[in-house]
C-alpha cells in the first residue's frame, strides 16, 4: 500500500478511479475505451511514467467517477495488466485487476469493410477465442483479430 | 438468436447434421408433396444468384409452398436506402420463413437478431453458404455409402474458398483424412490447420496435384482458382493450370472416387471428365433441391418422417 500512496500522490484524488499499470503503448486506446474525451470531470493522464514492472507505464486518474465493472473490464482487451483502484476520501477502498469478458459488445471495431456491422446502424459483437494471445472473432463475419490488430470503436 | 434458423454450418452439431441428411434422403425419395401447403417462403436475394434461388424456389414449389421476394437488390427497397433490419422486419409480417442471400458478411446472423421468423442463410458474401455444405455432405454420403473415415482431397483455392472451409467444418465430425492441394498463396488458412491439429484430424498439404494424391482419394473436391485472388498476376499464370483435372489423371484412381465441384466451373475440370462416371458435379447440384427441402422443413419445425 505504501507504493500506491506514492504514485497516487502525483495528483491526489479525493474520490474517483485510478487505472494503473497500463502498458504505455495501450494508454490512448484505454482512454478511448473509457470514453474519456466526452467526460466533464477532471482527468489526469500519465504517459511514459517509470515502472518497476514494465519499464514504462501509463496511468489514468478520473475524479468523481466510479465506472461500472463491465466498462472497466473492457480495458483488458488492450491492457490485461491494468489495475483498478477505487478512491473514496483519499483512500484506496478497492483494488483489483481487470478481467477479459467472454463477449464484447460495441467496443471492438471490425475492419472488414464487407462486414454487416460496418453497413448497418448496429453494435459490433466479438467473442474472445483465446485469452492468452487476446484473440477475438467477429460474431457476424467471423474475421479474427489478435493483439495489436484489435481496433477500438469510434 | 431464434433457434430454428440455419445460418452457419458450425452452429449445427453432428446429430443435427445427421438428422438433416436423413431428411435430405427422405426428400430425394419423396420430392413432391404438400407439406408446405399454406406456407409462405420469402426469398430475399440482395445479391443475385440465379442458381441458388432457383434451387430454393424449386424446393418450396415441390412441397406446395408459396414464394414471395426479390431476386436483385436494385428492385427492392434496399436501393432506396432502407436498412436490412427494416426490410427483414417488414418481410417478417408476410412470410413464415425467410431465405436470404446478401453481399455483406454476417447479414443472415444479424437478421436472426431482429426477427422471430426463421432465417435461412443462402450465402452471405465470402462468409457462409451452409445449404451448399449440406448438399456436398449428402453427395458424399450418397456416393460413398458412409461419411466416416474417407479421404477427402480439396484442390484449388483453399484460402478464400468458403465451400471448402465449411466442408472441412462439417466433415470434422466423421474422422476424415484431408489432402489440401493448392499453390502456397492459396493454402488452407492457419485457423483450419490448427483446428485439425486440435481435433486430431489427419491432413496433408501438397502443392502438386499428383497421381498419388488422386489415387488415394475417395472424394476430390475441386474449386475455382480466381485471377483476382492473386497479388502477383505472373503467379496466377504459373499455377492456373496446375490444378486442372483431366480425364487421363483419373486412370489409376479408385473406382468409387467421385469428383465434386460447387459450380460454376471455369477450366479447373476439363470437359473430358464430364462423361466419366466418376464425375458427380452435375448430380451434386440436383441434390441441392432435396438438401434445401430438408433445411426449410427443419427451420419450420415440420418433420416429414412423422407426417
Ligand atoms: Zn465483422
Amino acid at each position: 500500500m505504501r507504493n500506491d500512496k506514492k504514485e497516487l500522490a502525483v495528483a491526489a484524488l479525493r474520490n474517483g478511479t485510478v487505472i494503473d499499470h497500463i502498458p504505455t503503448e495501450a494508454l490512448f486506446r484505454v482512454v478511448r475505451i473509457l470514453g474519456i474525451e466526452e467526460m466533464s470531470t477532471s482527468v489526469t493522464i500519465g504517459y511514459n511514467l517509470e515502472s518497476h514492472r514494465f519499464g514504462r507505464k501509463g496511468i489514468i486518474k478520473v475524479a468523481d467517477v466510479e465506472f461500472a465493472e463491465d466498462v472497466l473490464n473492457r480495458i483488458a482487451i488492450v491492457a490485461p495488466t491494468a489495475m483498478v483502484n477505487i478512491i473514496r476520501d483519499y483512500e484506496v477502498v478497492e483494488k483489483r485487476p481487470v478481467t477479459l469478458p467472454d463477449e464484447l459488445t460495441g467496443i471492438v471495431r471490425c475492419t472488414n469493410p464487407k462486414c454487416i456491422t460496418n453497413n448497418e446502424p448496429m453494435h459490433t459483437r466479438f467473442r474472445v477465442t483465446d485469452r492468452d494471445t487476446i484473440t477475438v472473432r467477429c460474431l457476424y463475419c467471423n474475421h479474427v483479430y489478435r493483439g495489436d490488430e484489435i481496433e477500438i470503436e469510434r | 438468436m431464434n433457434s430454428s434458423s440455419f445460418v452457419a454450418i458450425d452452429d449445427i452439431n453432428k446429430q443435427e447434421l445427421l438428422d438433416l441428411l436423413e431428411r435430405t434422403r427422405y426428400f430425394e425419395e419423396h420430392p413432391n408433396s404438400k407439406i408446405l401447403d399454406g406456407r409462405v417462403v420469402a426469398t430475399l436475394f440482395f445479391e443475385p444468384s440465379t442458381r441458388t434461388r432457383l434451387s430454393f424456389e424449386t424446393a418450396v414449389n415441390r412441397l406446395g409452398g408459396r414464394v414471395i421476394g426479390f431476386s436483385d437488390a436494385s428492385t427492392s427497397s434496399t436501393s432506396k436506402g432502407e436498412t436490412l433490419k427494416d426490410t427483414i422486419k417488414m418481410v417478417s409480417n408476410y412470410a413464415d420463413i425467410i431465405v436470404m442471400r446478401h453481399f455483406l458478411e454476417g447479414a443472415a446472423q444479424y437478421a436472426t437478431e431482429v426477427t422471430d421468423v426463421p432465417i435461412v442463410n443462402a450465402g452471405d458474401g465470402a462468409n457462409q453458404h451452409p445449404s451448399q455444405t449440406l448438399l456436398d455432405l449428402y453427395s458424399i454420403l450418397k456416393t460413398q455409402g458412409r461419411l466416416e473415415g474417407l479421404v477427402i482431397t480439396m484442390v484449388g483455392d483453399l484460402k478464400y474458398g468458403r465451400t471448402v472451409h465449411s466442408l472441412l467444418m462439417a466433415m470434422r465430425h466423421f474422422k476424415p483424412v484431408f489432402n489440401f492441394v493448392s499453390s502456397p498463396e492459396l493454402r488452407m488458412p492457419e485457423e483450419y490447420i490448427r483446428l485439425c491439429d486440435r481435433e486430431g484430424i489427419e491432413y496433408h498439404e501438397y502443392t502438386d496435384f499428383s497421381k498419388e494424391v488422386i489415387d488415394s482419394s475417395d472424394i476430390i473436391y475441386m474449386t475455382r482458382v480466381q485471377r483476382e485472388r492473386f497479388s502477383d498476376i505472373m503467379e496466377y499464370e504459373r499455377v492456373k493450370n496446375l490444378y486442372t483435372l483431366r480425364n487421363a489423371m483419373l486412370d489409376g484412381s479408385k473406382p468409387t472416387v467421385r469428383i465434386l465441384h460447387p459450380l460454376p466451373r471455369v477450366n479447373e475440370i476439363n470437359t473430358d471428365v464430364d462423361d466419366n462416371p466418376k464425375a458427380y458435379y452435375f448430380e451434386q447440384a440436383r441434390n441441392g433441391v432435396f438438401a434445401r427441402q430438408a433445411i426449410l422443413t427443419r427451420a419450420l419445425g415440420i418433420d416429414p418422417l412423422k407426417l
